[in-house]
């Protein structure tokens, strides 16, 4: 249906192959990580990768579709409580979970007892977040809301959710979350070969989410998310329903981040209402500018990047942490405003005007490596 | 050629991939980063090797809750520093690791991993929120590590792997609810936060209410970071309490107590006892907001002992003499001592021998002898009820005369049938 | 709960509350709906507000040597507008002028700054709370009736909020840069072609924004924390204002506010903080799907 905006694909298999270099790369980079990281540290970049999932979600969106949803991080939320639910029923073995018990409640709410059952706890992981994400996209772009305005409301429907999620203990866990997430599939979470499972699992999915990224990027109607981006209207003329086409993508990515939050669940072994803020959700945001927007990858290398120099930085300065990590943010919109993904392919290195001094070194810089690059040809 | 240039920049993103890691990598190499090394070690049994022993510090440092947990952290190094000074532990040197939980529950879940899993610490001193211990709770267990935990809590819990330097309910609420029903206060109003200790606390409560033929005239709840009470206080003063037992946390004690103030509302129309607000959080609040009303907890700066002094002189000497001590910072001191016993009497660090050795461990701490117990690993403590003074101290007006066993499950009362394992 | 004098102050409550949301909101307003800067930092030039209140009150008792007078809190107001002017000018001119017309990329910087600051301000003054003692004569109470007897700090803020409100109206209707402000607002480039120098207005436009916040943490210090994070717990609040009050538009921010603010309040009573809290929410959402422009909406092409 939508053959009049679809361009053919370059034919090339060596462009095909530069297209994707950085990603293969990054993918031998996280298949080979277990070899040289710790057990811990192994833990750690598999729960980084989930945020990756989350991020390239967001990019999707965001860079493709240009809506920036600063409420992404309650689909993840959503995705992880669901799997969660069946999660912390296994590790109560039949009985009330704790938190149920001290309470005050007698039995299982009747909306918990299918998740007994990992074939429906599974499905539900991708089926809540869409279904919401549907219901609320349908509502907010029928009414023709977009950028500032989509981003604030979803930021007003992050609190709500996150108020609703904290206010009701017996049922959900209140502000701890659901803690005590001991065992998947009968396997203890801090036994180091479940750990590594779970982290190739991050790994395989991550992959398979950056693929069908690509793939709806690369499709019709991929295009169709680029042209409402750039100019809703003109699609509108030409006989498209935007508000249908960005409700599917909405869909779509809030499916995946809640696929993310799915495997988060496990690794950290707790999910808690403070990842579903407003703080956490403009994070996702921050991984995404920061990796550079609209390339996918560079959502999943951001996402990477800011969250290992997060657990670094205050590991080592933890009274003041929080300094390098601002400047981070700051200088990722001024200096690179493209991200990394826009450093790499040197188009996107802006100095402000008031570094006039540095200007002219990025001229020489420039100069050296467009040197080098000639000595190595 | 245009092959070979798009080839070129393949190693280029990677080496700036990799540079980038790098970069980070190095900010960080002052921290302690040798788990590259041992990739299966369990650390079950804590290290000791070499001639000094690491000890992990994990609070927020950052975000909300850094208001009140700074300062415990202060007083578990000052601890660290004066039993270093007075020759270690087995002869060896505690090197304490900080971490920052940024009050952010699962960053507490990864940073106790790091601790336990790349630093070996032999035990974390650490966690305020009952969330941050419910979410550190598991990793503890699943790699056999050690907390000791320094705020007073919800009860209802006892992990094989925590030491509990804090009051369980039956060693603040449970006798507070009784001091207040032997003045003759019989309208009670419920107020807290949102979370779990207020919840389970009026829980308790309403249960002790229950038993002595009363019932609660409101019980209200706020969201964590509540700053508006205009209209709490206007349904505290429709219900027409005699006294408010007030479970808020954190900054909302500061805006409560304000405009409880501002709505011309003091200590002699309705108290309002608090179970989280000790000298620290007064500072905030201002004394002169709060004077008159009540507190229930283990220790105050006041509190009259030859420990006392010392332990308020080295903390004025150490961090400024504007600075207070409370509960917390009490018990996130003396767990120190009290694991350092263990271990001294262990003449081991290993988490099985300092729990070996714990049952029955005394220590002369500032606020009075604390005893660990063996059965639930919570201390015995004296319980105190206070009155804030205007300069922001407080005095005792009731006490438990010495130690009252920990209870965490309320086993000893029988109006707590519902609560009992 | 049938006592009307129990809903009549909380009538009262709800105005004081959507005076407070309103002081708040008036400087995001201006930096938001003005320039389309998406300030994340605003709670931080609350914070500031605060801490300089209590500074001036510190740097008083060490003057004086006893008790902060009641005087020494009027002096702080424009000192506090003053101190977050100057902050905000100097971030406008290094951070915010090269993101113009990136509204989103606003969003992500003044993320970055509001950190910063925070963390500053723990580096400065400590992680735990401080205080500022009110003056006096802001302590008392006014009894309507028996029953109902209305703070005096939150009659205070109310006459302050409206003192702010009719600054703005006078700067920006009667002052010569107000006029400026007003041609940028309605087109740029015309205005620039025009000979208005768009961006120093730009600067005056974001330090007279973030000035209003540090007024609203004078305000505040009276009423709540004063801690490193205490700007978090109202920018959200703020932003719903803005946008329920419509981008660009005073009235409809100044209407919003009270709105919200008696919806809140009322709510509240009636429910609880939390249920309150959310049907408030949910309610702004669903007008915005009627409305997606909010209150009042610029009129234009």
């Amino acid at each position: 249906m939508v053959s009049q905006v679809a361009k053919p694909m370059a034919a090339d298999p060596r462009e095909q192959i530069m297209r994707f270099a950085p990603a293969i790369l990054l993918a031998i980079v996280l298949l080979a990580a277990p070899l040289v990281l710790s057990d811990f540290r192994t833990n750690l970049l598999g729960k980084i990768l989930t945020f990756g999932i989350l991020a390239l979600s967001l990019d999707l969106i965001w860079g493709y579709a240009g809506m920036l949803s600063l409420g992404h991080s309650v689909f993840f939320g959503l995705g992880a409580y669901s799997f969660a639910m069946y999660l912390k029923l296994e590790a109560s073995a039949g009985g009330l979970p704790d938190f149920m018990f001290w309470s005050g409640l007698k039995e299982l709410p009747f909306f918990w007892v299918p998740f007994q059952h990992v074939w429906i706890a599974l499905p539900m992981v991708v089926i809540i977040p869409g279904v919401l994400a549907g219901a609320i996209g349908y509502l907010v772009f029928r009414s023709r809301i977009t950028g500032v305005y989509f981003a604030l409301i979803t930021q007003a429907f992050a609190l709500i959710v996150s108020i609703l999620f904290i206010g009701q203990q017996p049922y959900t866990g209140g502000t701890n979350g659901l803690t005590n997430l001991t065992s998947v599939f009968g396997h203890s979470i801090y036994n180091p070969s479940t750990q590594l499972a779970l982290y190739f699992i991050s790994v395989g999915v991550l992959i398979a989410a950056y693929l069908l990224c690509v793939g709806i990027v690369s499709s019709p109607f991929g295009r169709l998310l680029v042209a409402i981006r750039d100019d809703e209207n003109r699609v509108r003329f030409s006989g498209y329903d935007p508000a249908l086409i960005k409700t599917a993508v909405y869909c779509v990515s809030a499916a995946l981040a809640g696929i993310g939050g799915a495997l988060f669940a496990p690794q950290v072994g707790i999910v808690s209402p403070t990842m579903m803020g407003i703080v956490p959700s403009i994070e996702v945001a921050v991984w995404v500018a920061v990796g550079g927007r609209g390339t996918l990858i560079g959502a999943i290398i951001g996402a990477v990047i800011v969250n290992y120099a997060k657990t670094l930085l205050s590991e080592s300065f933890p009274d003041i942490w929080t300094y390098f990590l601002g400047a981070l943010f700051i200088g990722s919109v001024l200096l690179f405003p493209r991200g990394i993904i826009g450093l790499l392919r040197r188009e996107g290195w802006r100095w402000p005007d008031w570094i006039k001094v540095a200007r002219g070194r990025t001229a020489t810089l420039g100069s050296i490596t467009s040197g080098i690059w000639g000595g190595i040809k | 050629m245009a092959f070979f240039k798009k080839i070129f920049k393949i190693p280029g993103v990677a080496l700036a991939t990799l540079a980038m890691a790098l970069l980070f990598a190095a900010a960080a190499c002052g921290g302690s980063d040798s788990d590259a090394a041992s990739a299966t070690a369990v650390p079950s049994s804590g290290s000791s090797a070499g001639d000094t022993i690491k000890v992990g510090v994990l609070h927020s440092l950052s975000g909300t809750m850094a208001i009140s947990e700074t300062a415990v952290r202060d007083a578990t190094l000052l601890a660290i520093e004066e039993i270093n000074a007075a020759g270690g532990v087995l002869g060896k040197q505690l090197v304490p690791v900080v971490e920052d939980g940024a009050s952010d529950w699962p960053t507490f879940a990864e940073k106790a991993q790091k601790l336990i899993q790349s630093d070996k610490v032999s035990v974390v001193f650490g966690g305020w929120t009952s969330a941050s211990r419910k979410a550190m709770l598991p990793v503890f267990e699943g790699l056999n590590g050690l907390l000791f935990y320094p705020v007073q809590y919800e009860g209802l819990e006892t992990s094989p792997n925590i030491f509990y330097t804090g009051a369980t309910t039956n060693q603040q609420i449970v006798p507070a609810v009784e001091y207040l029903l032997e003045q003759g206060k019989t309208r009670f109003f419920l107020l807290g936060s949102d979370y779990v200790f207020p919840r389970t606390s009026n829980l308790i409560i309403n249960a002790q209410l229950k038993a002595a033929g009363l019932e609660a005239v409101g019980e209200e709840y706020t969201p964590l970071g509540h700053v508006e009470y205009s209209t709490v206080i206007n349904k505290i003063t429709a219900a027409n309490p005699d006294v408010v037992f007030s479970t808020l946390n954190g900054d909302s004690n500061v805006a409560l107590f304000k405009q409880l103030k501002d709505a011309g509302i003091s200590a002699s129309d309705f108290p309002v006892i608090s179970v989280s607000v000790a000298e620290e959080e007064i500072r905030g609040i201002g004394a002169e907001n709060i004077v008159d009303h009540l507190v229930a907890w283990n220790y105050y700066q006041t509190t009259d002992t030859p420990q006392n002094e010392a332990f308020v002189a080295a903390y004025k000497a150490k961090y400024g003499n504007d600075r207070v001590t409370d509960d917390p910072i009490e018990a996130g001191y003396f767990g120190v001592y009290l694991w350092a016993a263990a271990a001294e009497k262990a003449k081991s660090t290993s988490v099985a021998d300092v729990k070996a050795a714990a049952p029955g461990i005394q220590f002369n701490a500032p606020g009075g002898v604390v005893t660990i117990n063996g059965a639930n690993q919570h201390v015995s403590k004296t319980v105190r009820v206070g009155k804030v003074r205007s300069d922001g101290q407080i005095d005792e007006i009731w006490s438990s005369n010495g130690p009252v066993e920990p209870d965490p499950y309320l086993e000893t009362y029988e109006w707590a049938s519902q609560f009992h394992r | 709960m049938t006592d009307p004098a129990a809903w009549g102050l909380q009538v009262f409550n709800g105005l004081s509350m959507g005076s407070i949301f309103l002081l708040v909101a008036l400087g995001l307003a201006l930096s938001f709906g003005l320039m389309n800067i998406i300030n994340l930092a605003h709670g931080e030039f609350i914070m500031i507000g605060a801490y300089t209140t209590y500074s001036i009150q510190q740097a008083a008792i060490s003057f004086t040597g006893g008790p902060a007078s009641g005087v020494t809190f009027l002096i702080a107001i424009p000192v506090a507008f003053l101190v977050a002017a100057t902050v905000g000018f100097l971030i406008e001119r290094i951070i915010i002028r090269h993101l113009y017309g990136r509204s989103l990329d606003t969003l992500l910087a003044t993320w970055g700054v509001g950190l910063g600051l925070q963390q500053l301000a723990r580096s400065i003054f400590g992680a735990p709370n401080v205080q500022v003692v009110s003056p006096g004569w802001l302590s008392g109470t006014i009894k309507i009736t028996s029953t109902l007897v209305l703070p005096m700090k939150r009659i205070f803020i109310i006459l302050l909020v409206v003192v702010c409100v009719g600054g703005l109206f006078w700067y920006l209707y009667r002052s010569a840069w107000g006029r400026r402000t007003r041609a940028v607002m309605q087109n740029r480039q015309m205005a620039s072609s025009l000979g208005v120098a768009t961006n120093q207005v730009d600067s005056l436009t974001f330090a007279m924004g973030s000035g209003l916040a540090g007024v609203a943490g004078c305000a505040l210090a009276l009423l709540g924390p004063i801690g490193p994070s205490m700007g978090t717990f109202y920018i959200v609040d703020a932003f719903i204002v803005v946008i329920l009050g419509g981008l660009g538009q005073i009235p409809g921010t100044i209407l919003a506010a009270l709105l919200i603010g008696m919806l809140n309040s009322l709510f509240e009573f009636s429910t609880t903080a939390v249920i309150g809290k959310v049907l408030v929410f949910a309610l702004v959402i669903l007008f915005l799907q009627w409305k997606p422009k909010g209150l009042m909406q610029m009129r234009g092409r």
